[in-house]
C-alpha cells in the first residue's frame, strides 16, 4: 500500500508538470493584451516599458521556468514564513497578479473562506441527505419512495444551477422576500442576529448546490446498496438470525460505502473550483468568481495559478480516492 | 462475473424466447424469428419514463427545427412598440425588452442549443470510441492512450473551456463569420473536453470482448484487424456508446448554456437558451416568466434525454432484458 502511494505520488509529478505546461501554452496563445485597459493617452514606449515590467519581454521558456520557481519554490517559503515567522522568502519575487499587482496567493487565501463556507456546507448537507435517501430507496426498490427519489435526482441532474439559482431567487427573494439574493461576503458574524443573517444568506446557494450533489450521490448510494443486497453474505446474515437493522445498516451499508466514499473524495476538488456558476448567480466572492474575473481581465498569472491549483486538487484527490479504496476494501491489492 | 452470467448475453441474440408457457408454445413456434432490436424495443417500451422522455425529446426537436416554418414572426424582428408584453395570442410567450417575440426566440435559441448538443455529442462520441477501441484493441497503444485520458480527466474543464473560448474566438470569427465561428469553437471545445468517460467504458468492453471465442474464431479465419474492429468489435460495444451518446447530449447542452450564461458563448444578438436566460436575469424583478421559459426548456430537454438514456441502458443490457 505504501509503495503504491509513493509510486503514484512520484507519477503525479510529471503529470502535474505536463498539465502546467499545457495551461501555460494555452494562455500563451491568448490574443488579449494586459495593457488593453491602460488609457490611450499613455505613449506606446511607456506601454512597452510597462509590458517589460510585467515580465512579458522574456522568451516563453524562461517565463515558464520563472513561474515554476515562483510557484513551487518561493510560495512554499512564504507559507513557512507565515506559519513560523521566519524570513526565508524575503525580497524574492512571488507570482504577481496583473490586475491588482499583489501576490496571487494572497488573494486566493482571502477568497478561499467564502468558497469553503458556501460550497463546503452544501457538500456536507448533500451527503447527509443523499446517504439516507440512497439507502432507503435501494432497500425498498421500486416503491413510491424509490420512484420519487429517482425522479428528484433526475431533476437534480437536469436543472442547471443557473436556472435553479435564478428560480430560487425569484421565489424566495423577489416574491416572498425571505432571503437576500446577493451574498454579502463582508458580513462579520459577531452576534446572534449576525449569525441568523449569515444563515439566511447561505440557505439559497447551499440549497442549489446541494440539490445537484445530492442527485449524484443518492444514485450512487442506491446502486451500490442494490449490488450488495443480493449478495450471498446478506442471505447468510439473515439466516443467522440477525435483525434486519443489523443486516442492512451494518453488513450491507459498510460494504456499499466503499465505492461511495471514493466518489465523495473525488468530488471534493469541485468544492474549490466547480461552483463557478453558483458563485456567479449569487455573487459569492469566492474562487470561481475570482477565476471568471481574471479571465475577463486577461490576468494570465492569476488564471494560470488558479487552474493549476484546481488541477493539483483533482490529481491529489484521485490519488486519495484510490488509496481509500485500497484501505477500505481489503480485497483490492495494488501490488 | 460468474460463468453463468457470462453466457446470458448470448440469449439476447437467440431467435426466439425458450421459456414460454405450454399454451403459447405452438403459436410461438410459428412466429417469425425476433431480431435483437425488436427485443430491445420491447424492453424499452416497458420503461414508461424512457418512453415519455423519448417522446418529449422528439417533440422538442420537431418544435425547434420545424416550428419556425409555422410561426411566421422572426426571432430578430424588433417591434419596439410591443415591448415587454405578457403572454397573448399574438405572442404566446410574450415579448422582450425590444419587442422581439419570445416564442420565435425560444425556437431559434433551441435550434442552436440542440444543434450544439447533437454535434458536440457526435464529436465526443467519435473521439471517445476511437480512442477507447484503439486502447482496448492494441496493447501497445493502451498505456499511452489511457495516460492521455487520465491527463484530460485531471484538467479542470470549465476553467479550461472558458480559457479556450477567450483564446480562439477572434481567429475563428475572422475565418468563418461570427455565428459559424463561435458554433465551431463551442462544438469543438465541448467535444474535446468530454470524450473521456466514453473512451474508458469502450476500452473496458473491448478488453473483455477481445478474449471471447468469436473474436478468436474470426481471427483464425484470417480477418484483418480493421475487419475485426468494424465487423465484430464495434457492433458489440454499440450499447455503451449509445447510452453515453444520450448522456453526452445532456452534458453538451448544459455546458453550452453555462458558457452562454457566463457571457462567453454566442454573441448577444444570436439567441440560445442559455443566452436568453442570461439576458432575462436583468429583468428578473419585473418579468420573472422570461427566465422561466428558457430555463424550463433546458431542464426539460436534459431531463428527457436523461430518462431516454436510462431506458436505453436497461433495454440494451441483455441481462436485464426479458425479465
Amino acid at each position: 500500500m505504501l509503495t503504491f502511494t509513493i509510486r503514484r505520488l512520484i507519477l503525479a509529478v510529471p503529470t502535474l508538470l505536463f498539465i502546467s505546461l499545457v495551461i501555460f501554452l494555452l494562455l500563451e496563445l491568448a490574443p488579449g493584451d494586459p495593457m488593453a485597459q491602460v488609457p490611450l493617452t499613455v505613449p506606446a514606449e511607456v506601454k512597452e516599458k510597462m509590458r517589460l515590467a510585467l515580465g512579458l519581454g522574456e522568451p516563453m521558456h524562461i517565463r515558464f521556468w520563472k513561474w515554476l520557481v515562483q510557484f513551487f519554490w518561493i510560495e512554499p517559503q512564504v507559507l513557512i514564513d507565515n506559519i513560523f515567522g521566519t524570513s526565508l522568502a524575503e525580497g524574492q519575487l512571488r507570482v504577481i497578479s496583473w490586475q491588482t499587482r499583489s501576490p496571487v496567493m494572497d488573494i486566493v487565501v482571502q477568497r478561499i473562506p467564502q468558497t469553503l463556507w458556501v460550497v463546503g456546507t452544501a457538500y456536507v448537507v448533500a451527503i447527509l441527505i443523499a446517504l439516507p435517501i440512497g439507502i432507503y430507496s435501494a432497500y425498498r426498490q421500486y416503491s413510491w419512495f424509490d420512484q420519487m427519489g429517482t425522479f428528484v435526482s433526475m431533476v437534480g441532474f437536469s436543472v442547471p444551477p443557473f436556472f435553479s439559482g435564478v428560480l430560487v431567487i425569484v421565489i424566495f427573494s423577489v416574491q416572498l422576500g425571505w432571503f437576500p439574493s446577493i451574498y454579502d461576503t463582508t458580513h462579520v458574524v459577531d452576534s446572534w442576529d449576525a449569525f441568523v443573517f449569515q444563515l439566511k444568506q447561505m440557505i439559497m446557494p447551499v440549497m442549489v448546490l446541494a440539490l445537484q450533489i445530492t442527485a449524484q450521490l443518492s444514485r450512487f448510494m442506491r446502486a451500490s446498496m442494490l449490488d450488495n443486497l443480493n449478495q450471498d453474505y446478506v442471505r447468510t446474515a439473515r439466516a443467522k438470525g440477525l435483525s434486519e437493522y443489523v443486516v442492512v445498516m451494518v453488513h450491507v451499508l459498510r460494504n456499499s460505502m466503499i465505492p461511495v466514499v471514493t466518489v465523495i473524495a473525488l468530488g471534493i476538488p469541485s468544492i474549490f473550483g466547480g461552483a463557478i456558476i453558483t458563485e456567479q448567480v449569487f455573487k459569492v466572492n469566492g474562487i470561481g468568481q475570482l477565476l471568471i474575473g481574471a479571465i475577463q481581465a486577461n490576468d494570465l498569472p492569476m488564471v494560470q495559478t488558479l487552474t493549476f491549483i484546481f488541477a493539483v486538487l483533482i490529481v491529489l484527490f484521485n490519488l486519495i480516492a484510490d488509496v481509500l479504496y485500497g484501505i477500505l476494501d481489503p480485497r483490492i491489492r495494488y501490488d | 462475473m460468474t460463468d453463468k452470467e457470462r453466457f446470458v448475453p448470448d440469449e439476447g441474440m437467440a431467435p426466439a424466447s425458450t421459456a414460454v408457457p405450454a399454451a403459447g408454445a405452438l403459436e410461438e413456434l410459428h412466429k417469425p424469428p425476433r431480431s435483437q432490436w425488436l427485443d430491445v424495443w420491447d424492453q424499452f417500451k416497458s420503461h414508461r419514463g424512457a418512453l415519455m422522455g423519448g417522446a418529449l425529446f422528439l417533440f422538442i426537436i420537431l418544435a425547434v427545427y420545424l416550428g419556425p416554418f409555422f410561426w411566421e414572426l422572426e426571432a430578430t424582428q424588433i417591434d419596439i412598440r410591443a415591448r415587454n408584453q405578457g403572454p397573448s395570442w399574438a405572442h404566446p410567450f410574450g415579448t422582450d425588452q425590444l419587442g422581439r417575440d419570445m416564442l420565435a426566440r425560444m425556437m431559434a435559441g433551441g435550434a442552436t442549443s440542440v444543434s450544439v448538443g447533437l454535434t458536440a455529442m457526435l464529436l465526443a462520441l467519435f473521439l471517445g470510441s476511437f480512442i477507447g477501441v484503439m486502447a482496448g484493441f492494441f496493447k501497445k497503444l493502451d498505456g499511452p492512450l489511457m495516460r492521455l485520458t487520465d491527463l484530460f480527466l485531471a484538467l479542470p474543464l470549465l476553467p479550461l473551456l472558458l480559457v479556450m473560448m477567450l483564446l480562439f474566438r477572434e481567429p475563428l470569427n475572422a475565418a468563418f463569420g461570427p455565428e459559424q465561428g463561435i458554433f465551431i469553437l463551442i462544438v469543438i471545445s465541448i467535444g474535446v473536453t468530454s470524450w473521456m468517460p466514453t473512451a474508458r467504458i469502450v476500452r473496458g468492453d473491448v478488453l473483455a470482448l477481445k478474449e471471447r471465442e468469436f473474436v478468436m474464431a474470426a481471427r483464425s479465419i484470417g480477418t484483418t484487424n480493421s475487419g475485426l474492429i468494424t465487423r465484430h468489435i464495434l457492433p458489440n460495444v454499440l450499447s455503451p456508446i449509445m447510452v453515453s451518446a444520450t448522456l453526452g447530449i445532456a452534458t453538451a447542452i448544459i455546458t453550452e448554456s453555462s458558457l452562454s450564461f457566463l457571457g462567453l458563448g454566442f454573441p448577444p444578438d444570436f439567441p440560445t437558451w442559455g443566452r436568453l436566460l442570461f439576458d432575462a436575469t436583468d429583468y428578473l424583478q419585473q418579468h420573472p416568466e422570461r427566465v422561466f421559459w428558457p430555463g424550463m426548456a433546458i431542464s426539460l430537454t436534459v431531463l428527457s434525454v436523461n430518462y431516454l438514456g436510462d431506458g436505453l441502458r436497461d433495454a440494451l443490457d441483455p441481462r436485464i432484458r426479458g425479465r
